[in-house]
């Protein structure tokens, strides 16, 4: 946000896409506001990963388990209190917890809060390991938490799960949280942190030697990632209406890694790009999966189960031959949306110039 | 405090109930489980070691062979010592068809390109399996051979039990000799050690990384070939959880280093056994057992157990 | 740079393929707009696979010998959930706003049913569970029925079989991760706790989970604690597996569990280890009391050449519960075609006859079944009290 007129710009969209939004939750019917819902909730979730693994460049591939925790702490505490003994009716709710009650939103403050503190917890341990070793650890983590979570029944129910989450298909509540979540970390990428972050993507060793608080930097980006990753789970979990510890083995952490590939490692219009192209595509790609007639005949090929194929196919298809995703470690500005509208020829015709 | 010590006792009373039969017992399931995991750890740090990636990949190959074995006796009824030989070949094939297509065009990039390419790799092959094959187990072929039971006083052994270990030593010793002996596991080590200085000194770094795979792959086979006997169920994600713990064991044993990836299958087989056997209140908490152990072992010894250091050049 | 063009050229033509496609769907709809339409949602991939395909082949050969209701064709339309809770919310909202269902037949797996829960209660779509025995399904839900018993019951039928057959001290080994497996043991427990009046019945409650493969370091541990059998609930592939090696290692005592073990694929897998196996299910040929079961025999075994099993008839009898509604109801109208449901009374289905408590659940018989020479054999019948 350079200048005034990139913040009124800014302010003008956002603006303008929660019209939209309005306009969905009322117009739209229940499956298109749980895709576009999805959508944001995958970008919310995509951009913190994006956080540590594009901008800090630290390759963790622990997003499931963050999830889980804040999808958990949503799912303990906004069950009703009366429904409860219906949910546990295995083992009892812990009475320590048991008449504990809160509203949505303080809910999914403390489930990101709670990731955050976790991924304090874990970061000392983990954060001085690089490359493979720090993404095993991290997925490591992330499935202690879920086999935590399994385990712990009074707490969290244990594989029978927990339902009657008060559920939320609102788009307008879902679009706030993203936006909130879009510009922070538009404001920290811009800062001094986001700097540091970069710096320590592109050399530890010489952004140390400039002075950049290695452990320090790392660790914010790491917890803030879990922050966001705790709300986007607790989003999720209200989504669904139920949670159970199936829903975050660490193949759900793949999902995210994609979109942040798509849409460019690194770029935050990217993860949300990334995030509307992966869940739209996968829900356009359902097609692959029923019986395709094609003048009039059958093609076998057409299966459940080939949608997948062609969604790996995909993914590997993008890291192969398509490195940097769609914004690379671009953003969108507004200068080149203009530039863009004032002339797309002389736009792309120069673009193709400067490579 | 009293009470506290009675729980404690109460916990550790397992270990002292434990009847000699069934420790023996204990440990024999614990032995031919990490000679299982070393078999396949093999696989994993080799690649590691030359070219310097996570084989995501390599848990499913895993389960390819299965699929391949479960193809040769039980569709096409050979024998199954043939189809041993054939699974072998196949799986080198696999492993050297997804070096080609997703490991060699990023050879030049960033490291989490090539990671990624691997997550996709392992993704796309779990994706074909579900879709050819379907999600409904089949059953690997019976070898009665090699199935049998066999019983030791008291204690229980499957046949299969005695052959793992012994497989898993005998490629232990062969690898050590194409490693240290020969002019192709010198270049192994000199890729290894500093990539650009093989290429200048005139290795073919291509070859060497096709012939890693060949190995590692028909590792993967004869691995699967024997989890296929102990363990007989053969579905798509099969190779996810073993893989991911076989590539802890590399990473406890220190990556790279072949030694160490035995001993880290060992360690990781049986404590997984041990800590059922003498925590039997911890059963549910098995499989976090594997990354406690890898993120104990990080934080101690990040090169792992018989890694050796190395520090980072400007 | 000439693999690119080759894959953007693939891309393109996937893309024109999908849009093909999606414009032949708004053709098919507007020619079958005479037809009463019900979504059926299943795990045609992922983890529960084998569940999905078995009970999609029961609700299609219903379909086959009951295409017609209200003089219309019924047409089902199929969607894969993928064994995924977030696929499955969005495959039961697709169901019923993009295709029009009037009723809902899935699913294998209580939490991908759970997920599915809120959007049938919003849109106020009638769903029939096929093979989710988990009470939560069910409760709180005015829209959510089943066909298939609950875990409860099985639980409270296998612990008196048990009893009966003479055990006293039983070991349970549970799939921890699986609610299913969760829920049956501990309704097991109860049950035969209050049957031996023994709080220490028990000697052993033992985890795993899913996707495990090696069970020798919990079957030593049970064989030193010497019990008189094994209630052992959760998926086939894992309880195959339990079994075979709980044989090798000389352990003799029965093994019993659920209806999931009913399934061709733990007889595959397990061998002839898992002989002796005992499990409680829905249904069986030696009990097959009514005409309908009769004819779903007859069609399964000329159809697919093997013994039908539980899931197969139970999606069957999903669907003969929706088509029955509907002509009760002699609407599509969704909320008349609920209201059909919970009215359900003695409706003769395959799994005997149907009738719905204030949940939705059935009240069912059980069968309690043995595997003998491959095949799952009749044992005992547990009638409803």
């Amino acid at each position: 946000m350079k200048n005034k007129r990139d913040i009124l710009l800014t302010v003008a969209a956002l603006v303008v896409l929660f019209g939209a939004a309005c306009y969905a939750q009322f117009e739209m019917g229940s499956y298109v506001r749980r895709i576009i819902n999805l959508c944001l909730i995958y970008a919310i979730i995509g951009l913190s990963m994006n956080l540590t693994n594009g901008f800090a460049g630290q390759f963790s591939l622990g997003q499931a388990g963050f999830m889980a925790v804040g999808a958990y702490v949503v799912g303990v505490f906004t069950v009703p209190v009366d429904l409860r003994p219906n949910v546990f009716y295995a083992v009892p709710m812990n009475p320590m917890i048991a008449d504990i009650q809160l509203p949505l939103w303080l809910a999914l403050l403390f489930g990101g809060l709670l990731a955050a503190l976790i991924a304090f917890l874990i970061g000392w341990p983990v954060l001085r390991l690089r490359g493979d070793y720090l993404a095993i650890a991290t997925l490591g983590f992330s499935e202690i938490i879920r086999i935590l979570i399994t385990n712990a029944q009074s707490w969290t129910n244990g594989a029978l799960g927990i339902k009657d989450i008060p559920a939320l298909n609102d788009v307008r509540y879902i679009f706030i949280a993203t936006a909130i979540t879009f510009l922070f970390v538009t404001c920290l990428i811009n800062s001094s942190y986001g700097r540091a972050f970069k710096a320590i993507r592109e050399d530890e060793i010489a952004a140390e030697a400039m002075g950049v608080g290695l452990f320090k930097h790392k660790c914010m980006a790491f917890m803030l990632s879990a922050f966001f990753a705790g709300i986007g789970g607790g989003l999720y979990a209200t989504l669904l209406g139920t949670v159970d510890p199936k829903n975050f083995l660490f193949t759900l952490t793949y999902n995210f890694l994609l979109i942040i590939v798509l849409g460019g490692m690194g770029s935050i219009t990217g993860s949300m790009l990334g995030s509307i192209i992966v869940t739209g595509g996968l829900e356009y790609l359902r097609v692959f999966d029923e019986p395709l007639e094609l003048f009039g005949m059958a093609i076998p090929l057409f299966r459940p189960g080939f949608r997948m194929v062609m969604f790996s196919v995909l993914l590997m298809a993008c890291v192969l031959f398509w490195r940097k995703g769609i914004m690379g470690t671009n953003e969108f500005t507004w200068d080149k949306f203009i530039a863009f509208c004032k002339n797309p020829v002389k736009y792309f015709t120069q673009k193709g110039a400067n490579q | 405090m009293i009470i506290y010590g009675g729980e404690k006792m109460e916990f550790f009373q397992a270990i002292l109930d434990m009847s000699a039969v069934s420790f023996a017992q204990h440990f024999v399931n614990g032995f031919s489980l990490g000679s299982l995991y070393a078999l396949i750890a093999i696989g994993y740090t080799m690649v590691y070691g030359i070219l310097l990636m996570i084989n995501f990949a390599h848990a499913d190959i895993v389960m390819m062979a299965c699929y391949f074995a479960f193809f040769g006796i039980t569709v096409f009824h050979i024998p199954w010592y043939i189809t041993f030989v054939g699974v072998i070949i196949a799986t080198a094939l696999l492993g050297v068809l997804i070096e080609r297509t997703a490991y060699r065009p990023l050879r030049e990039a960033p490291k989490n390109s090539v990671l990624i390419s691997a997550i996709g790799a392992s993704f796309l092959l779990e994706n074909l399996a579900n879709y050819l094959f379907s999600g409904r187990p089949l059953r690997f072929p019976e070898i009665p051979l090699l199935s049998q039971n066999i019983a030791v006083g008291e204690v229980q052994i499957q046949a299969i039990c005695l052959v793992i270990p012994v497989m898993t030593f005998l490629s232990l010793a062969v690898l050590l000799h194409i490693v240290n002996n020969t002019k192709t596991g010198m270049a192994m080590r000199a890729v290894s050690k500093d990539y650009e200085i093989a290429r200048v000194m005139g290795v073919d770094i291509d070859k060497i990384i096709s012939i890693t795979f060949i190995i590692g792959s028909s590792l993967a086979a004869i691995g699967a070939f024997m989890w296929g006997v102990r363990y007989p169920g053969i579905t798509p994600y099969l190779g996810v959880m073993p893989g991911l713990k076989c590539f802890i064991a590399a990473v406890i044993g220190g990556i790279g280093n072949i030694k160490g990836a035995v001993l880290g299958g060992f360690i990781l087989g049986l404590g997984e056994i041990f800590i059922v056997a003498f925590f039997p209140q911890l059963s549910g908490y098995r499989d976090a057992f594997a990354f406690i152990v890898l993120i104990i072992i990080l934080f101690y010894k990040p090169t792992g157990l018989l890694g050796v250091k190395t520090t980072e050049k400007v | 740079m000439k693999l690119k063009k080759v894959m953007s050229v693939l891309l393109a033509s996937a893309v024109m393929l999908g849009a093909l496609t999606g414009c032949g769907g708004d053709k098919k709809e507007a020619k079958k707009a005479d037809t009463v339409k019900v979504g059926v949602f299943l795990p045609l991939t992922g983890d529960n696979a084998a569940g999905g395909e078995l009970e999609l082949r029961g609700v299609k050969l219903a379909h086959k010998l009951h295409p017609e209701v209200l003089g219309k064709k019924v047409e089902l339309v199929v969607a894969d959930n993928k064994s995924d809770k977030a696929e499955s919310a969005s495959v039961a909202a697709r169901l019923i706003e993009k295709d029009k269902v009037c009723a809902l037949i899935g699913t294998y797996g209580s939490s991908l049913a759970m997920a599915a829960g809120n959007i049938v209660k919003e849109a106020k779509v009638p769903a029939i569970g096929t093979s989710c025995t988990n009470p939560q399904v069910t409760a709180n839900n005015d829209y959510y029925f089943r066909a298939c018993f609950i875990d409860p019951f099985q639980g409270t039928v296998m612990a008196n079989y048990a009893y009966k057959q003479g055990a006293r001290k039983v070991a349970i080994v549970q799939e921890v991760s699986n609610d299913y497996s969760v829920g049956l043991a501990k309704f097991f427990k109860d049950a035969f706790v209050k049957l031996t009046n023994d709080p220490d019945c028990i000697v052993d409650i033992a985890n795993y989970q899913t996707g495990d493969k090696d069970f020798t370091a919990v079957l030593t541990n049970l064989k030193a604690k010497n019990p008189d059998a094994v209630f052992a609930p959760g998926n086939f592939t894992e309880s195959a597996l339990l079994i075979k090696q709980a044989r090798q290692l000389g352990m003799t005592i029965p093994f019993m569990g659920g209806d999931t073990w009913e399934t061709q694929e733990f007889i595959d897998v397990g061998g002839k280890e898992v002989e002796g196996a005992v499990m409680s299910t829905a249904f069986d040929r030696e009990k097959a009391s009514t005409p309908e079961a009769q004819k779903f025999l007859k069609a399964y075994t000329d159809e697919y050449k093997s013994e039908p099993s539980a899931l197969s008839a139970m999606a069957y009898d999903a669907y003969l519960i929706t088509v029955d509604a509907i002509k009760r109801a002699n609407s599509t109208d969704s909320q008349k075609i609920r209201d059909a449901l919970a009215a359900t009374k003695d409706l003769e289905a395959v799994t005997g006859k149907t009738t719905f408590d204030k949940n939705g659940d059935p009240i069912k018989a059980a069968v309690i079944k043995e595997v003998k020479d491959a095949k799952f054999k009749y044992l005992d019948f547990v009638g409803v009290n």
